[in-house]
């Protein structure tokens, strides 16, 4: 009856105290009697209560995005937009963020601003003081940011390199602190080089793709940072990240890295974060209920018509869900049979539904 | 160089385009233009609009010159005496009207105290702010904000004198309030707009307190006393009309008695109202089901003549008749035509409506309620003097609504009742509270507006004081009467063969998709099809072909399926007619829905 896990406690508490054989029984019995006790009755209809249970105190959350607490200038997402968001699996999402939590000497602060600009997305746009475009001779001067240089490590030679590989047709030199560019082409060059100067600026030159933001935030006497874009593959291979804690919001990141059982975690931990943000108290389980739902075909699935609903078994729930005319015209290709076992098939026929006082069947004599 | 647009449509430029802006105000307010022309200059896109076109809505305000407004004491004095008039002050350029465009360039004082050197115009008053129907909250500016607004938006629902020849009217769905007052606590604006002309609440004296929980959630409780001695009565006014529409082919209905041989003839008794001109008669007294107007209308297609040049001559019964639930007395008749020229019939029904149980009320604080109880007026609580009110209202409705005004009208109309004056209680300039409240004393009562009471059923002292004090009270045309319905059986619509939706068709009350859930939930499987039994019915299906079969006439009514035919293996089947219906939709989109039968034992 129990399951083995628990049969182990129960075996290793009667060691451990030394009861004697009446009384480890009677353990073992009333383990069993509230473990049966505890589990759902068949036929109750859990997901239909943890829908309720989810949707009706959904209905008075506030659709405001709260500044994230301890993070200035930076908006997340939360609330009911936020839940829709992880309840639809949806592949882009409005606010993407990472924690990044570190190893020492990081952790205590050291250096924190290198680690945070070492990760940052940054583009030649930051490095650059000022331009000048010299007309007559169709050479743009540009002057650059030492400190800002300092911060990663670059220097002008390298920045060359790199405006090199990306922009063609135009020759860089550095010089002192400045790069000088000139357009190699004969024809047309001033022009050439006006474009070039917008061109450059959007030049990747350092950094983690995709991060736009980072930010230093102390949490419980521990510096971790907090960063806006994700890019959970390439954060966790830069030293003095503490792999085992850093974490996304990007579910499809963490399954397409971590597995399945992780993702469906990730729902678990994101949904609890809205509702704990919204001070709505629901029983984990119902939103176990929806994360296992989710998961259960191995990979990650909205509740939407191309998720969850799409893989339901009768034609007629699907149906009756959203875009009627295309489930019953690929039912009628091919050749679908719905077995009527489920509750929205039974309301449309007027039968009974198979859940609670609908499951139990008179059984003739033979 | 600015470019210069009148009515948007360009005309030229100018240099100097503040200097032209202000010297073409210059001359408006000299008369040199007309007053209603307005004019702006937008620096972001160096244009300068002048607007002469009809349409646009402005607003009188007070030219401010230097800090100083052009209106003097002396014109406000000359104004109350008639010496000049509003239109004088405009040629004089002490008042203007300004545009919404013009409006951007101002910087418009509320209060005079408040003007500064930059100021370019004063309000005419402080509650230009507000909306005309706002204004009519008393001591509104003690209220939160929402309250007020939804005070205003409840007002314009209240019952009273609409118009005054409401008895030649036939407006939907009216009501006349009998004995409509004048507010004891006024604003400014019921002078403005003579509201003693056409007044549409009571003033009732109420008793801030609960009563045997009665009056929890913004329920009332109403003195019986008072509502026999006329407490907002009213006459609710519904009219009906019948036109003689023509048809193709010289036909056309006809406003008449029906005679015997009319398709869908009722009975006699239906039609006993109707006079000779089958209209009815003023003063029947009418109900559910009773013809007001009888009619009659030519066939819907017309067969031809056919081989014996017999015409078939019938026509079809047409006839105006009180619908579900209504009942009333026949007010007023009007024969008129109507825009095509055909004769027009309306009749007005009249109904008297006491106030019930249900009745929605509201002070003008937004503190509305509906009725929950009558209670005779022994059984009220009564004060020292005698006093028993008219309306017990529940003291849980003040605190999380913050509606203070409502508190203030209620002494305000106390001391305006005992002064036999009306008391002003016009937003940012109201009578002074702590004025109001030591004019209180003065006649003997308790400052703060509470006294002792006495309860009515054992005559015992209450253990608390009573805030005890006069309000103007509306009733809103949000009556039970019209609302009130239920039904176990009755009809069904034609397609679906289930219940019919709305009050008017005798419907009923839809069970949705959520409250399914609940069921479902609950796992209350079998009450769910009992629920949803609305329009089940037994189809024949044939187990061959897996389609609803039909009964045969020409075979003894035998079930067959379309395909098998005698062969068909028929077996009744329940299922909800929706879901026959559906199934034929589908055969209808050249898919076959094939349904396997099994028995159930």
């Amino acid at each position: 009856m129990l399951p083995p896990s628990i049969k182990k406690e129960v075996e290793t508490y009667v060691k451990e105290n030394k009861l004697t054989a009446a009384k480890a029984k009677k353990a073992q019995e009333t383990v069993e009697r509230e473990y049966t006790y505890g589990k759902v009755d068949a036929g109750e209809a859990v997901g239909t209560i943890a829908a309720e249970s989810i949707g009706e105190p959904g209905t008075q959350m506030t659709l405001d995005t709260f500044h994230f607490a301890g993070v200035s200038e930076m908006n997340v997402t939360m609330g009911l937009p936020r839940l829709i968001e992880v309840l639809d699996a949806r592949k882009t999402i409005s606010t993407e963020m990472m924690e990044v939590y570190l190893h020492a000497p990081y952790k205590e602060g050291q250096d924190i601003k290198k680690i945070a600009e070492k990760i940052k997305e940054t583009s030649f746009r930051e490095y650059i003081k000022e331009v000048n475009i010299d007309v007559l001779e169709a050479v743009m001067t540009i002057a650059l940011d030492s400190e800002k240089m300092a911060l990663v490590d670059a220097s002008p030679d390298k920045l060359v390199k790199i405006l090199a590989k990306s922009a063609k047709g135009v020759s860089f030199k550095a010089d002192g602190n400045t790069i000088i560019a000139k357009s190699t082409s004969k024809s047309d060059t001033l022009k050439e080089i006006y474009l070039l100067k917008e061109k450059i600026k959007s030049i990747y030159i350092n950094g983690v793709k995709g991060i736009s933001m980072v930010l230093p935030v102390k949490r419980d006497e521990e510096f971790l940072l907090v960063t806006a874009g994700t890019n959970y593959k390439s954060i966790l291979k830069i030293d003095g990240v503490d792999t085992a804690r850093t974490i996304t919001n990007n579910l499809y990141e963490i399954e397409a890295l971590l597995g399945i059982e992780a993702a469906r975690q990730a729902i678990i931990n994101e949904i609890e974060k809205v509702l704990d943000n919204q001070g709505i108290d629901i029983d984990v389980r119902h939103v176990l209920l929806v994360a296992d739902t989710m998961t259960m075909t191995g990979k990650v699935l909205g509740i939407s018509r191309y998720g969850i609903v799409k893989e339901k078994q009768s034609v007629l729930a699907r149906a009756s869900f959203e875009t009627p005319l295309k489930h019953v015209f690929s039912a009628a290709m091919h050749g679908e049979l719905d077995p009527l076992n489920s509750v929205i098939e039974n309301v449309m026929m007027n039968q009974p539904v198979p859940l609670g006082t609908g499951i139990p069947k008179l059984v003739m004599k033979k | 160089m600015a470019d210069v647009f009148i009515d948007h449509k360009f005309i030229g430029t100018v240099a100097q385009p503040t200097e032209f802006v202000q010297n073409l105000i210059a001359d408006r307010r000299a008369g040199k233009v007309q007053s209603s022309v307005n004019v702006q200059y937008d620096a972001d896109t160096d244009n300068v609009y002048v607007e002469i076109a009809k349409g646009r809505s402005v607003r009188p305000l007070i030219v401010v010159k230097n800090g100083k407004p052009l209106l003097t004491p002396q014109h406000v004095d000359q104004l109350k005496s008639g010496e000049t008039q509003w239109f004088e002050l405009l040629k004089q350029g002490v008042i203007e009207f300004i545009d919404a465009a013009e409006e951007e360039m101002a910087l418009v004082a509320i209060e005079e105290q408040d003007l500064t050197p930059e100021h370019t115009h004063l309000e005419i008053s402080s509650i230009d702010i507000l909306g005309i129907i706002t204004a009519l909250v008393p001591f509104g500016d003690y209220n939160q904000g929402a309250r007020l607004l939804q005070g205003a938006k409840n007002q314009k629902q209240a019952m009273g004198f609409y118009a005054a020849n409401y008895f030649v009217r036939m407006d939907m769905d009216t009501s006349i309030l009998h004995y409509p007052q004048r507010p004891i606590v006024t604003t400014l604006l019921y002078d403005v707009l003579e509201y003693d002309k056409h007044p549409s609440g009571m003033n009732v004296t109420i008793a801030v307190m609960s009563y045997k929980g009665y009056n929890m959630e913004d329920a009332i409780v109403v003195n019986k006393g008072s509502i026999q001695r006329g407490f907002a009565r009213s006459t609710y006014f519904r009219p009906t009309k019948a036109e003689e529409l023509r048809y193709s082919g010289g036909l056309m209905d006809e406003i008449s008695i029906p005679d015997k041989e009319t398709r869908g003839y009722r009975s006699e008794e239906d039609y006993r109202f109707l006079e000779e001109d089958g209209i009815i008669g003023v003063e029947s007294k009418v109900a559910e089901g009773d013809v007001v107007i009888g009619k009659t209308s030519p066939p819907r297609f017309l067969s031809g003549v056919d081989e014996y040049n017999l015409v078939t001559n019938y026509r079809r019964e047409s006839s105006v008749s009180l619908k579900h639930g209504e009942k009333g007395t026949v007010d007023f008749i009007m024969l008129t035509e109507n825009d095509e020229g055909n004769k027009l019939v309306q009749v007005r029904l009249r109904d008297d409506r006491t106030p019930e149980i249900g009745d929605k009320f509201i002070s003008r604080h937004g503190q509305k309620g509906v009725i929950a109880t009558i209670v005779p007026a022994a059984d009220m609580p009564f004060s020292a003097n005698g006093i028993t009110p008219d309306i017990l209202f529940s003291p849980h409705g003040i605190p999380s609504r913050m509606t203070v005004g409502h508190l203030i009208e209620l002494v305000g109309g106390k001391v305006g009742a005992l002064s036999a004056r009306r008391i002003d209680g016009t937003m940012f300039n109201n009578e002074n509270e702590r004025d109001i409240r030591e004019e209180l004393a003065t006649y003997g009562f308790q400052e703060d507006g509470t006294e002792v009471m006495y309860n009515g059923e054992t005559g015992e002292e209450l253990q608390v004081k009573i805030y005890l004090g006069n309000m103007y009270y509306l009733r809103l045309k949000h009556m039970v009467a019209n609302k009130l319905q239920s039904r176990a059986r009755g009809p069904i619509q034609l397609l679906t063969r289930q219940p019919t939706e709305g009050k008017a068709k005798e419907g009923g009350l839809r069970l949705g998709e959520m409250e399914k859930d609940t069921f479902v939930a609950h796992g209350a499987s079998l009450l769910l099809k009992e629920r949803f039994d609305s329009d089940k019915a037994i189809v024949p299906v044939c187990e061959r072909s897996g389609l609803v079969g039909f009964y045969d006439g020409r075979k003894n009514n035998r079930a067959m399926s379309s395909i098998h035919g005698d062969e068909s293996e028929m077996h009744n089947v329940e299922i909800s007619y929706a879901f026959k219906l559906f199934l034929d939709e589908l055969i209808s989109l050249g898919i076959y829905p094939k349904i396997g039968v099994k028995r159930r034992f």
